[in-house]
């Protein structure tokens, strides 16, 4: 029993390190002085930030950092702002047409976002004619699509949530004499926190993450493009540096990782709530 | 809350209603929906009309620029696509693709599951720190990492197997030739997609009360018959939940392929539908060809969307 207790641990730790180490490579890469890069020594001796500098300084780096920032800050604000509303109207509400809104709203998170860019393309250039600031080439773009493609599985992981608030609290508030208004920004809203904590992870990610729609409407112009496009525009396979790239993406996963550590526990029950939903 | 315990005397005039409901509902609901609703229908609902629209027309760039009038083609599009062996093997290729890597991510997501809930807490908590570090890493970063580790020239894999002997490996190439090339893609993408089905697993294996296996035990189960026939039983609903959720993913597959193939692999040998569709539209200046591969990848996600919802059923 503790003999296979101890193999247990040991192989987990091993795993542990293996699913570790391309991260663990990326980070130290970039720290990596130019010539030790083809080494397979696990450490170097002489750290340095060269390449993050090469990469913030010549390449406008700390530009798409700011730009990726924007563009997910913006999206998981207004995600969970209106997905926290429409959950709430789906659970504590009773109309009729709910069920098929919440049907619409599985079917909604099925389908694929990416198969739209056509179409989104030229909406968001007939946007742009209107509304620049909404228009291709925007930050706002991005915003409007990330945001749309995040409500669906936002509504649908906060519904499970607000629906486990008992209703008798509801009750209870009101012959308290506070307003509805008041019960679901004062009262529901912090109870459902650890929902709120999953959806804007949910949304930061899809947004940070984005590839596609940057590449598909951020088309001239180098002011408003994103990490990803930043990165896809520094890796010139003829030039091959990669200390610059490993920096790139080390600036692009820390500021998630970070993230994540910290909102690790809520994340976890979060997903199970949703699991169970 | 002490609001329960201060219930005022006043008798409440109680009609039988579902608590929580109130008159006017229907308008104070439609208020909360309209952020939503609007957002939804605009770039969602209705992107997906004009998915269907454009790949009824002769779209190209002139169109799209304005310079030449709309031809309306009806179903041209999709008797070109079809009759296309180039998209037979892209829609085979996708199909087989997404299959590996969903069944890897299954695969290594569960029996990493399994393991945690076996190890005690410090060699658990390093595994899902590792798992969340994974999950963490965005698309893109993740892609270059495994490139760079795979790389011909300055990659970790080569020089380590070169060190062993294997002189033959270096400069090897591994994107060059088409399996190995989707091999490295693949890796990327369990590795990175692994830790959701870890995280529910491992949520739905220690959800399981202590008793059930108790007495499973006490019955006389093996510990294989008790995985089997009380274990696994349970958690099938999640299983089928993660499996889907990963098909629909796997199956529309694009940073990865773009990033680590350079756009589709060399003659394009490493496409699949999503990239297939970007180059033919946005490359190739082809929209209505493009959309009409969009419309057969959304029917081909809906049709397993059916199952979702079932599975979706099942755990309710």
């Amino acid at each position: 029993m503790r003999r296979g207790q101890l193999v247990v641990d040991a192989v987990c730790v091993v795993i542990a390190a293996v699913v570790a180490f391309p991260l663990y490579w990326m980070v130290l890469s970039a720290f990596k002085p130019a010539g030790e890069l083809q080494s397979t020594r696990l450490w170097t001796a002489a750290p340095t930030v060269d390449s993050f500098r090469r990469v913030l300084d010549v390449e406008n780096f700390g530009l798409y950092f700011v730009n990726s920032v924007i563009v997910a800050v913006a999206v998981v604000a207004l995600s969970l702002l209106v997905s926290f509303l429409s959950a709430v109207a789906l659970t504590r509400f009773r109309f009729r047409g709910r069920t098929v809104l919440v049907v619409m709203l599985l079917v909604a998170q099925m389908v694929p976002v990416e198969a739209l860019t056509i179409p989104l393309f030229f909406l968001l250039r007939s946007f742009g004619q209107v509304a620049p600031a909404i228009g291709l080439n925007q930050l706002g773009s991005l915003v409007l699509v990330h945001l749309a493609f995040s409500l669906p599985f936002a509504i649908w992981l906060l519904r499970g949530f607000v629906a486990a608030v008992p209703a008798e609290l509801e009750e209870a508030a009101a012959l308290d004499g506070a307003s509805r208004f008041r019960f679901t920004w004062q009262v529901l809203f912090p109870l459902v926190a650890p929902g709120l904590v999953a959806a804007s992870v949910v949304s930061f990610i899809h947004a940070w993450n984005d590839f596609l729609f940057a590449k598909t409407f951020l088309i001239s112009g180098t002011e408003n493009r994103t990490l990803p496009l930043g990165l896809l525009v520094f890796f010139k396979p003829e030039e091959q540096d990669w200390g610059a790239i490993m920096a790139g993406s080390t600036l692009m996963t820390v500021p998630v990782l970070v993230f994540f550590v910290l909102v690790q526990r809520h994340l976890v029950s979060g997903m199970a709530g949703a699991v169970k939903g | 809350m002490t609001a329960t315990q201060l219930r005022p005397p006043v008798a409440v005039p109680a009609p039988p209603r579902e608590p929580g409901v109130r008159r006017g509902d229907g308008r104070a609901a439609l208020l909360y929906l309209v952020p939503a609703g609007v957002v939804l229908l605009a770039l969602m609902a209705y992107p997906i009309y004009q998915l269907v629209v454009i790949s009824l027309y002769d779209y190209g760039q002139p169109q799209a620029s304005g310079a030449a009038p709309l031809v309306f083609l009806g179903l041209d599009n999709y008797v070109e696509l079809l009759s296309d062996p180039r998209f037979w093997t892209v829609l085979v290729t996708t199909i087989v693709f997404a299959g590996v890597c969903v069944a890897g991510t299954l695969l290594v997501g569960t029996a990493l599951a399994v393991l945690a809930s076996r190890a005690r807490r410090i060699p658990r908590t390093l595994l899902f720190l590792a798992a969340l570090g994974a999950w963490a890493t965005p698309t893109m970063a993740g892609s270059y990492v495994w490139l760079f580790l795979f790389d011909q020239d300055f990659g970790l894999v080569n020089e380590v197997f070169a060190s062993l002997g294997f002189s033959g490996m270096r400069g090897h190439s591994w994107i060059f030739e088409r399996y190995s090339a989707f091999g490295l893609v693949a890796g990327e993408i369990i590795w990175c997609s692994f830790p959701f089905v870890m995280v529910t697993m491992y949520a739905g294996i220690t959800a399981i009360p202590r008793e059930v296996i108790e007495a499973a035990a006490l019955d006389g189960a093996s510990t294989r018959r008790t995985a089997t026939a009380v274990i696994l039983p349970i958690l099938r609903p999640i299983l089928m939940i993660a499996t889907i959720q990963s098909i629909i993913w796997d199956f529309k597959v694009f940073t990865q392929i773009y990033v680590m193939t350079n756009g589709g692999g060399v003659a394009g040998q490493n496409l699949v539908l999503n990239v297939f569709a970007y180059q033919k539209a946005f490359a190739g200046e082809e929209y209505g060809l493009g959309a009409a591969i969009g419309v057969v990848m959304t029917a081909i996600l809906l049709m397993i969307t059916g199952l979702y919802v079932r599975a979706q059923r099942g755990v309710r």
